[in-house]
């Protein structure tokens, strides 16, 4: 095994960002479409668009991503919290951790932003086989966004997760309900400050298998 | 004294009333399990297993024939559970009911031209009529559990049971025209005696001139006795279990023996009305042999009939409780209106 | 095929349910009854709960409850480095374990930007291939067994059998093989299973023929299925019902095929099975029509395996460079894709999987409306599900 992972066959091509026409033109309609609400977007050429649009413009982002790109298929939706985990690598095994290390500066992903909460839709248009990330900022005050029910029903089921998960509220969702937690749990555990307490009991002792080789740098 | 008067003499004639009751009783609460037992053997365990490529119980005596034996014993052992909120009376009465409507049926199939419990006149009448009281045990099962599967069981055996008893009658018209009585044993002679345009050879097992009502009769019978393709009232994967559900121990225990001990009767009331029941169509029908040979012939017969019942079972997937509505009002009513307007047309032209 | 249009089956449905609605409110004063099946329930495969609402047999409406398995799987991700996350994942659709571990893998091998030397990637879809044929051939007996029929589901275990020990001679796993690795596999094939594999995919064939006949030439199977549970595609696409579920509605889409992720499908020749239909006839139609077409990948894969090394140059300590990136694979149930955020650390920052049976199922409340409780149970598994898949 070993000497076949050693191999010298280097199949990691260059990446150079390549023009993407036909991402280009998504993007550039939506932003027609949504104006003001249209932040900023991301490609990473023939393989992805990010989209990032104001709070305000969620809903008609779904719709104008439906009518106009075509992006019929729902894929998922979901959040992300940009917030460093304030527990650093307290979560590995005490022999990787000699001393805590300060927490990185928040720092968001593809097509920016400046919350620590953002929202995260995938759709997929399933003529044109392509499909796109959209986003959009919560201010930490408000973590509140409308409902996407209207535009894709399936979205029902997503946002309640979201909801338990994150603790963002959603403008309008008829029945805003937890969906794997039971009823009477508190917190939101994808939340990056919400501690996962088999950890904090107990440290993860697997992370010391991956140790070096003697004489091995770590790349 | 000759064998005949020997075997008149044990069966009715010169033991008092009390005892030959007992004796009858004894015979009957003895051939149920045993049929119990047998069918389940045959067709549950081994039959089944092989169309599902496996062997099915092996350990459990030879071949695993004790297997049902061993069942029964840790069925009697299981607590008798009641659930909190049943109607423990009725809860406790219903299994009791439908076993002993099973048992009724067995007392007027004919195994012999003397071996019979109860010779009536109106025998086949008098058989499907009891055979139904086992939807009331099963109303009183699915009701007094207070559970929600077991009422929507109760309910679907009590429509299902309640459409079928007419196809299952009317099946049944064809043969008695023809027999031009109601009586099982005056049946069996006829058929045994009978003559097809005049040949005796094999008699005329009415399966011959009723091969409509035979199908018809063995269509409600799987309905009768909820089985796959019409096991809605116990379908496991939907209501699992149905009016079955709270049941545990020995109670559960006289649902299965019923489920089984019906479809032998039934099997057997088929072979009765269609198949020539104990008779052979050659020698002396009255002779005291048959009483011995006769119950031998019938279970061949029983075993044929079961083997067509339990292939069915296992073969097909369940409809739906409005098709099988469907399929009894529109389909198997009508049919088998024709097939007595037929043989009556038949009858009197013949 | 019915000549009923998707609108019609919409407005029919529609109907019933405002039927069944009036006849429980005006009618006969009756109070619904409220049945519970599930979490224990033989129909679930696990511990789906639904509950309805019923007028007699008739549903008024219906809800799934889920979360008795939920294990938090995006959490425990956020803490364990990329090699032990596929540990983890290929618990969540457990019947095709191998199927779940590529589009992870993909996704770290799209932020990483290394790909998999070629004989890697056909092995990969072989096995994909293979867990595909284990975990539908399953579904073809158990929707059979739901339906009361109880000897195909036997015929079922005992032939994904064969395709498991195919499955565990190579990887050592008979259901979490846990072989794939970013930048290829753990380990070549072992000698003589490509012929070995080859005659398995020859019974699986012939398991295939034969639940032709057995199961969709069931007349009692059609008259149960046909017609029932009707998903129009465009309602489908919304709610994210994906595989073999949308196929069945008509929509020529098949990640295999249009996806971009390297895997060997656009070099063998098959093709995507649809059906206008959209009933539950239709999903179990296209699923036996996939399990077949599959063999015929299979055996066009090790017919043209490349030779080769099986491991890209990858770093013995996985560090995966800041970014995102969101692969997604046909899987057997459907689409199931991985959003991985990183942000250069050994563990990834957030991953967002996207199981496909937790869309599948998001249709149920829509699509019970109206049918009778035996129908539910048609629905809930010709729709296909698998318990980790939605609690995940």
């Amino acid at each position: 095994m070993t000497q076949l992972s050693l191999t010298d066959t280097d199949t990691s091509a260059e990446a150079e960002p390549q023009p993407d026409e036909r991402r280009e033109a998504w993007a550039a309609r939506l932003a027609d479409s949504l104006g003001d609400g249209y932040a900023e977007h991301h490609i990473i050429g023939g393989s992805d668009l990010w989209v990032r649009v104001a709070r305000d413009s969620w809903t008609d982002a779904a719709t104008a991503a439906r009518d106009l790109l075509g992006c019929q298929f729902f894929d998922w939706l979901s959040a992300i919290d940009w917030l460093p985990s304030p527990f650093g690598r307290d979560m590995d095994a005490q022999e990787d951790n000699p001393e805590p290390k300060a927490a990185d500066p928040m720092e968001q992903g593809h097509a920016g932003g400046e919350t620590r909460f953002q929202m995260v839709m995938r759709l997929y248009s399933i003529t044109e086989h392509m499909g796109l990330t959209i986003k959009a900022d919560l201010p930490d005050g408000d973590l509140s966004i409308d409902t996407l029910i209207g535009v894709y029903p399936g979205a029902d089921w997503h946002e309640r997760e979201a909801w338990e998960m994150f603790g963002i509220h959603f403008n309008n969702h008829p029945d805003l309900r937890n969906i794997y937690l039971p009823g009477e749990f508190e917190g939101n555990p994808l939340r990056k400050d919400f501690p996962l307490l088999a950890r904090r009991v107990k440290p993860w002792p697997g992370i010391v298998d991956v140790e070096l080789f003697p004489g091995e740098e770590d790349s | 004294m000759t064998g005949a008067a020997v075997m008149s003499s044990l069966l009715a004639a010169e033991v008092p009333y009390w005892a030959s009751t007992i004796i009858k009783l004894g015979v009957v609460a003895l051939v149920i399990p045993t049929a119990a037992l047998m069918l389940g053997y045959v067709f549950l365990m081994k039959m089944m297993s092989f169309m599902q490529s496996r062997l099915g119980p092996m350990e459990a005596g030879p071949y695993g024939t004790l297997q049902l034996l061993a069942d029964g014993l840790k069925f009697l052992q299981k607590e008798d559970i009641f659930p909190a909120k049943a109607d423990r009376t009725v809860f406790a009465l219903a299994p009791l009911v439908v076993l002993v409507s099973t048992f009724l049926i067995y007392v007027v199939i004919p195994t012999g031209p003397d071996a019979v419990v109860a010779q009536l006149d109106v025998g086949i009448f008098y058989a499907l009529a009891v055979s139904s009281l086992s939807v009331v045990g099963i109303l009183m099962a699915g009701w007094a559990s207070a559970n929600k599967y077991a009422l929507m069981g109760g309910l679907r055996a009590a429509g299902q049971l309640i459409a079928y008893e007419l196809p299952l009658v009317l099946a049944v018209m064809g043969v008695v025209i023809q027999a031009g009585t109601l009586d099982l044993q005056k049946i069996v002679t006829a058929q045994a005696e009978g003559e097809i345009f005049g040949w005796g050879g094999i008699g005329n097992p009415f399966i011959l001139t009723q091969f409509v009502g035979f199908f018809i009769f063995l269509v409600a019978v799987q309905a009768e006795t909820t089985q796959p393709p019409f096991d809605m009232p116990v379908a496991e994967s939907e209501i699992v279990g149905g009016y079955q559900v709270e049941y545990t121990g020995f109670r559960f225990l006289f649902f299965f023996m019923g489920e089984f001990g019906t479809a032998f009767a039934f099997a057997a009331l088929a072979a009765v009305l269609f198949l020539g029941g104990w008779a052979l169509p050659w020698g002396d029908l009255t002779h005291w042999g048959f009483n011995i040979a006769g119950p031998v012939i019938l279970l061949v017969k029983v075993m044929a009939v079961s083997a067509l019942i339990f292939w069915f079972r296992f073969t097909y997937p369940r409809l739906r409780e409005d098709q099988l509505q469907r399929l009894a009002w529109k389909f198997l009513i009508p049919l088998s209106l024709v097939n007595i307007v037929v043989t009556g047309i038949f009858k009197v032209v013949l | 095929m019915t000549a009923v249009g998707a609108d019609q089956r919409q407005q029919l449905a529609y109907v019933a349910t405002q039927a069944a609605d009036a006849r429980l409110n005006v009618e006969i004063e009756t109070e619904g009854m409220t049945l519970n099946i599930g979490p224990q329930h033989p129909a679930t495969h696990g511990t789906l709960r639904l509950v309805a609402r019923l007028d007699g047999e008739q549903v008024v409406e219906a809800e799934p409850i889920m979360g008795y398995m939920h294990r938090g799987y995006e959490k425990l991700a956020e803490v364990r480095t990329y090699p032990q996350v596929t540990t983890l994942i290929n618990r969540i659709d457990w019947l095709g374990s191998f199927a779940n571990e590529v589009p992870f893998i993909l996704a770290a091998e799209k932020l990483m930007e290394v790909e998999a030397p070629p004989r890697a990637q056909w092995i990969r879809t072989v096995l994909f291939e293979l867990s595909r044929i284990a975990n539908i051939t399953l579904f073809l007996g158990d929707m059979a067994v739901q339906l009361g029929a109880l000897t195909p589901v036997f015929m079922a275990f005992r032939d994904r059998e064969f395709v498991l020990n195919q499955i565990e001679a190579a990887t050592g796993g008979r259901f979490h093989p846990n072989f794939d690795r970013i930048g290829g596999l753990k380990d070549d094939l072992p000698k003589g299973w490509i012929d070995d594999t080859k005659q398995v995919m020859e019974k699986m064939r012939d398991f295939c023929d034969e639940f032709e006949e057995l199961v969709l030439g069931n007349e009692i199977f059609e008259a149960r299925t046909r017609g029932i549970g009707i998903v129009p595609a465009d309602v489908g696409l919304s709610y994210g019902l994906s595989g073999a579920n949308i196929r069945a509605s008509g929509v020529d889409w098949d990640l295999r095929r249009d996806g971009h992720e390297a895997l060997a499908y656009d070099q063998v020749d098959w093709k995507v099975w649809t059906h206008p239909d959209g009933d539950s006839f239709a999903r179990y139609w296209v699923r036996l029509q996939e399990t077949r077409e599959a063999t015929h990948i299979v055996d066009q894969l090790l017919d043209g395996l490349p030779s080769g090394p099986i491991m890209a140059k990858v770093p013995r300590i996985i560090k995966v460079p800041a970014g995102e990136a969101y692969a997604a694979t046909e899987n057997p149930l459907g689409e199931m894709g991985y959003y991985v955020v990183s942000k250069g650390d050994l563990v990834p920052f957030r991953v967002k999987i996207r199981s496909a049976s937790f869309s599948n199922i998001s249709i149920t409340p829509w699509l019970l409306k109206g049918v009778y409780v035996p129908d539910i149970i048609t629905i809930l598994a010709s729709l296909y599900f698998i318990l980790g898949d939605i609690d995940r």
